[in-house]
């Protein structure tokens, strides 16, 4: 079987993305990386199984099996394995096998909803939206907590040191959740700011195994950061 | 975090956790440290569809959890909180997941009332 934008099979693929010493080639078939990912056993598959598969040129189940989804790409594996055989790189190439329609829903919506709003939000949320809720939610907590009536939750500030980036969920589903760092950062007198673009933390096109959203999401955040001038991007992921 | 950085930061973070929750309040886990397990919310498993194999991934995280007979379970990323406080839930676990920002502002005195979701009744009003 040959795989979709390469002439190659997996294993020469797999050849290119392991470093000589770390190619599949040296398995031992010693069971390390099986014994101890929680991933095994899943869809029938474990690691080793994986490995000795696309050695022996069994690329149809490689690009096939859905345990690709399932493995988190955790790398005990590698930590583990005396021949630092990097099986994640693999699974995240079998990932890239997967015609886009068929990779979990969940997922490539994620991405895409990423990819179609400015602050790279796996739940879409605009820019004016994002601000909305920020502000909504300091006004609040600086009239009702004592103590806290000079708090500060910056937008756009520019030339602020950290630019703080931000799950998605919480300003969503949970925004008192945010309060804390808020007043931490404080507290410790951080100069930070939010931006309303690209303050996503979160990069599901990097799951979905899409590198050219992946990359086109990092360099939104790289502007956005970049924009405002700030010397150090804090990632809360 | 571990995974990019290593056990030192690992290490700067239990040092957060023991003076946050005090030395003899502390349980490690086992195995911990870059030998511990994944709780199987990462590398988009949350999103995954498929929700029976994200738990049973998560089932190894759930028993060493039980293990420490802890009452709390901190988790530092936004994944592995949402995966562990579902794993609690799935698996019928005696422990709350919580964020460290909420350990860090409680024991500061600086935790507001809307922001002790994950907290036990006994810390609802700790500190107000
Ligand atoms: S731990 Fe490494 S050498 Fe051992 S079976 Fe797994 S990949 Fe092969
Ligand atoms: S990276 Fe995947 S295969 Fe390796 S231990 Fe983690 S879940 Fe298992």
């Amino acid at each position: 079987m040959r795989f979709k934008g390469s002439r190659s099979s997996f294993k020469e693929v797999a050849r290119r993305l392991l470093p000589s010493d770390g190619s599949f080639d040296l398995c031992l078939s010693c069971g390390l990386c099986s014994s101890g990912c929680p991933a095994s056993g899943l869809a029938d598959m474990d690691p080793r199984k994986f490995l000795r598969l696309a050695s022996l040129g069994q690329d149809e189940i490689i690009a096939t099996t859905p345990w690709v989804w399932m493995c988190t790409l955790c790398r005990r594996c590698t930590h583990l394995c005396p021949m630092h055989i990097d099986i994640p790189a693999l699974v995240y190439h079998a990932r890239t096998c997967w015609p886009r329609e068929k990779r979990p829903k969940g997922i490539v919506g994620s991405c895409d909803q990423a990819l179609a709003t400015g602050t790279a939000s796996a739940m879409g949320t605009r820019p004016e939206d994002f601000r909305f809720v920020v502000e909504d939610v300091l006004a609040e907590v600086r009239e009702n907590q004592p103590g806290q009536e000079n708090l500060a939750a910056p937008v756009n500030r520019r030339g602020a040191y950290y630019f703080l980036n931000q799950n998605s969920r919480e300003p969503v589903t949970e925004p008192d959740e945010m309060v804390p760092l808020w007043k931490i950062l404080d507290y410790v007198g951080a100069d930070w700011t939010y931006g309303t673009l690209g303050w996503a933390a979160e990069n599901y096109c990097m799951f979905a195994a899409d590198d050219a959203g992946w990359e086109t999401l990092v360099r939104r955040k790289v502007a956005a950061v970049e924009e405002l001038g700030c010397k150090v991007w804090l990632n809360t992921e | 975090m571990r995974k990019s950085l290593g056990d030192g930061i690992a290490n700067d973070l239990r040092f957060v956790v023991r003076r946050l929750v005090g030395e003899e309040n502390f349980v490690e886990m086992h195995p911990n440290r870059s030998n511990n397990y994944c709780c199987g919310g990462g590398g988009g498993a949350l999103q995954g569809g498929f929700p029976e194999a994200r738990r049973r991934y998560g089932r190894l995280k759930a028993e060493q959890i039980k293990a420490t007979g802890a009452t709390y379970c901190i988790a530092p990323c936004h994944n592995c909180h949402s995966q562990i406080h579902d794993l609690a839930e799935h698996y019928r676990g005696n422990w709350r997941t919580v964020h460290l920002w909420t350990l860090i502002c409680l024991s500061l005195g600086m935790l507001g009332e809307a922001e002790r979701t994950y907290l036990g009744p006994e810390l609802k009003e700790a500190c107000l």
